[in-house]
């Protein structure tokens, strides 16, 4: 039996929350897959979604938005601006054929620590079942030895 | 090429037991850029920072990686171990390897992998790191102090004792707010006037305290340390300098008629009134709406009359802008208005009040001289019931939460009641009693077990009118939700506390957070109970959370020590975290096009438009620039910058992308 795929799946989160929840799931000792790597951001508001495309491209096959609820940001309205910005983003994916599948946008606040290794769990999970994003992979290595 | 040091440390177990991390140093000495990795049992240790500022020399690293705890935990500290071994703070960055990973990983290959990459991601960040310099900020050392009850006094007294000035601006006529109207005050009965005249007076004397009242803030512009505050004086339409305070226009004028704001419309006023006898200042204020001169230009009987010659109705509203460092929000309370309750039949029954009604009922300087009379005809009641919880607790019509007063007031009241009419009867019903605080419960039983208040337990589904008697029904649950019905003389209602009507408009104007209910909100519901989110901006009293005197008072001083604490730096630094727009030489001067979405996504309004101009002064182009005291470095102009010619300092587009590039 082939060895089992395990994908590479890069979250994106602000300081305040997200990555304050996921510290308290290490504190509270929650465990979860590993294949999850963490960009730590001041706020979603300066996740460019540009930086989606270019963890694609650089071989991510699930990607993973978080940041404070809506109402809870620490620059008060950052994650609003990310929000209106994931919903036109979305739209852009589904119509230059990125899999929607692959990304997936969340809300985890500092007390949400369960919360946290829940969602690296399902989107590992169902990005595993998916499969490599090969599509995009293999384009964005075209030309590159 | 960047010399760059990686600390791997274990934490004793913590991570060593899980990672591998003698592979993680080995890993991390291939990455390029990388001159120097080593493992280390307690990097935080004394040891530890020595070893690190040693190899920054030695080595003549240019940046370091600290693999170890979270950065929220110990940036700070290696940060500062860092300068201490001479290169710049933020050339210091942490990969978190233990509560992103050793702890919620179990051991092997995969864990120690992700170590790796953990650090890999640092590396290339640490690789595009720039020096950066903490933000000095001057700070203007005078205080805003929003609301003149008791909450604002204090805050305002101790600030003024530290030595600090402090404007405090109250929007009525007078300072004391919903305190001044208070009878007695739980749980000692001492008088609410007694305790808080000689603070007024203090307040008003105190030579550091410059008191505005019948003012209000129109406007805040600026950040911590440095605010302009706009401030409204309202034409009293008297000369407070010639006022004596004698009381003879508030005798003379024709108009009389008005409901006393201050008595809870239990008695009347003039057109010209001083809201209290103790009021401070003990000045007049001529009400425009109900002024007969104001109204068909015909009377003036104040002017003529007026021993001292200060009325001037030709004054009109000032504006004055002052120069604030901090300022602490004391803007207060209402109380659900009793025309809510349909069901307890406000509106017709004249002796169904309010616990606001009942308190000036019971003072010794309301409208019957503390003699318990109902207004409908002044009798005596000799059967009373409250009902606590009206609007609280009530998810349907009222508020969810608990207004953490009216369980002790009502007991105050209804111990008041049996002590002034005696052989009368009281009665409260309640759904839990919730009497948690210094000799609290004690005085609740005093009232059932010392002055015989009878207790019910449960709702009042209706209050009615029979035989121009008032009969409320309700139901006991302790007797097996048995039907009550009591004949009663007056009912008092102890209504839900709510913010102010404008609260959610002042919280707008100044950026502060709110809650669901309008109520301000804390920084930290714990450990940063007096703060707010916009730096500079603190709270007490009520307008952060129902809550009583003790705690108000309490909350008023923690806020006016934030104030001390602020104003005793000689200049304010801040993490230099900020967004930046780009410069380039003539003739591009920026990569900023102008289309300023950044200023519209800013938060903070600290994006401004900067003329270039050439040196006859024609202006070449129109940039944005970020003004680095108002930034807090949310970056989200970055992200909406089309043209990149905006970034973030610490978080670069560059960094992040050399992150992305790494995994």
């Amino acid at each position: 039996m082939a060895e089992q795929f395990e994908p590479k799946i890069t979250a994106f989160v602000c300081n305040w929350c997200t990555y304050a929840g996921a510290d308290l799931t290490g504190t509270s000792r929650i465990k979860y897959q590993s294949n999850v790597r963490v960009i730590r951001l001041p706020c979603t508001g300066r996740i460019d979604f540009m930086m989606v495309l270019k963890a694609f491209s650089r071989g991510s096959d699930g990607v993973i938005v978080s940041g404070c609820h809506p109402n809870d940001c620490h620059y008060t309205s950052g994650n609003y601006h990310a929000r209106r910005r994931w919903m036109v983003f979305r739209d852009l994916c589904d119509f230059v054929g990125i899999d929607l599948e692959r990304v997936t946008f969340s809300w985890v606040s500092a007390a949400e620590g369960a919360k946290w290794a829940e969602l690296v769990n399902d989107t590992t999970n169902k990005v595993r079942a998916l499969g490599p994003y090969k599509e995009i992979q293999q384009l964005a290595a075209v030309g590159i030895d | 090429m960047s010399r760059v040091g990686v600390f791997i440390c274990h934490c004793g177990e913590n991570i060593a037991g899980t990672v591998d991390v003698a592979a993680v140093a080995k890993a991390a000495l291939d990455m390029p850029g990388v001159v120097h990795a080593v493992d280390y049992k307690y990097m935080c240790s004394d040891p530890g920072q020595t070893m690190l500022k040693d190899a920054i020399v030695g080595k003549k690293l240019d940046g370091v990686v600290v693999a170890a705890c979270s950065p929220r935990m110990h940036e700070p500290t290696f940060r500062r171990t860092a300068e201490e071994g001479g290169i710049n703070a933020f050339q210091c960055e942490m990969a978190n390897l233990r509560e992103h990973c050793s702890w919620v990983h179990e051991k092997g290959e995969a864990t120690t992998a992700k170590a790796i990459d953990l650090v890999r991601i640092q590396v290339e960040k640490t690789k595009r790191n720039h020096p950066l310099q903490p933000i000095r900020v001057p700070i203007t050392k005078k205080a805003l102090v929003l609301g003149g009850g008791i909450a604002g006094i204090q805050a305002a007294l101790d600030i003024a004792n530290t030595g600090s000035p402090v404007l405090l601006v109250e929007k009525s006529p007078s300072i004391g707010g919903h305190m001044s109207q208070l009878s007695e005050t739980f749980p000692t009965l001492d008088c609410s006037q007694c305790i808080l005249t000689p603070r007024m007076v203090e307040a008003a004397r105190h030579p550091n305290i410059t008191l505005y009242t019948y003012s209000e803030l129109e406007k805040l512009d600026g950040f911590i340390g440095n605010f302009k505050a706009t401030i409204r004086r309202k034409a009293r339409k008297i000369d407070e300098k010639l006022c004596n305070g004698c009381g003879v226009c508030q005798q003379k004028c024709p108009v009389k008629k008005i409901p006393d704001e201050f008595n809870e419309g239990l008695s009347n006023r003039a057109a010209i009134y001083v809201p209290f006898p103790q009021a401070v200042p003990n000045k007049p204020v001529i009400d425009l709406a109900n002024c007969t001169y104001y109204k068909n230009g015909k009377c003036k009987a104040c002017e003529k009359l007026c021993p001292t010659k200060a009325i001037r109705f030709d004054q009109e509203d000032q504006i004055e802008v002052h120069d604030i460092g901090a300022v602490v929000l004391a803007t207060g309370f209402k109380t659900m208005p009793t025309s809510n309750f349909s069901e307890y039949g406000y509106g017709k029954y004249k002796d169904v009040i309010d616990g606001m009604k009942f308190e000036r009922l019971a003072s010794a300087s309301g409208p019957t001289g503390g003699a318990i009379k109902r207004p409908s005809d002044g009798k005596t009641p000799q059967t009373i019931v409250f009902i606590a919880c009206a609007g609280s607790r009530d998810r349907l019509k009222g508020v969810p939460y608990c207004s953490k007063i009216c369980c002790m007031y009502t007991a105050k009241h209804a111990m008041l009641y049996q002590h002034k009419v005696h052989g009368g009867q009281a009665t409260v019903f309640y759904m839990d009693i919730r009497a948690a605080g210094k000799n609290y419960d004690e005085f609740v039983r005093r009232a059932v077990e010392e002055d015989g208040v009878k207790y019910v337990r449960g709702r009042v589904s209706r209050v009615y009118e029979d035989n121009g008697q008032l009969v409320v029904k309700g139901v006991d649950t302790l007797l097996d939700g048995e039907q009550v019905e009591i004949r009663a003389d007056m009912v008092v209602l102890a209504t839900a506390v709510q913010a102010q009507n404008d609260a959610e408009e002042l919280a707008q104007r100044l950026h502060v957070s709110y809650d669901p209910y309008k109520f301000f909100a804390e920084a930290h519901p714990k450990l940063r109970p007096v703060e707010t989110n916009t730096a500079g901006i603190f709270l007490a009293g009520t307008c952060q959370a129902p809550r009583d005197i003790p705690e108000t008072v309490a909350q008023a001083s923690g806020a006016a020590v934030k104030v001390a604490g602020l104003f005793s730096q000689p200049e304010l630094t801040r993490e230099p975290i900020i967004a930046v727009v780009d410069r380039q030489p003539p003739p591009v001067f920026s990569h900023c096009v102008g289309c300023f979405l950044c200023k519209s996504a800013c938060p903070y309004q600290a994006i401004e438009e900067e003329s270039i101009k050439n040196r006859n002064g024609d202006v070449l182009k129109v940039v944005a620039k970020v003004n680095p005291g108002l930034c807090q470095g949310c970056g989200t102009c970055v992200s909406t910058c089309r043209t990149k010619a905006i970034d973030l300092q610490g978080y670069s587009n560059e960094q992040v992308f050399a992150e992305l590039m790494s995994i």
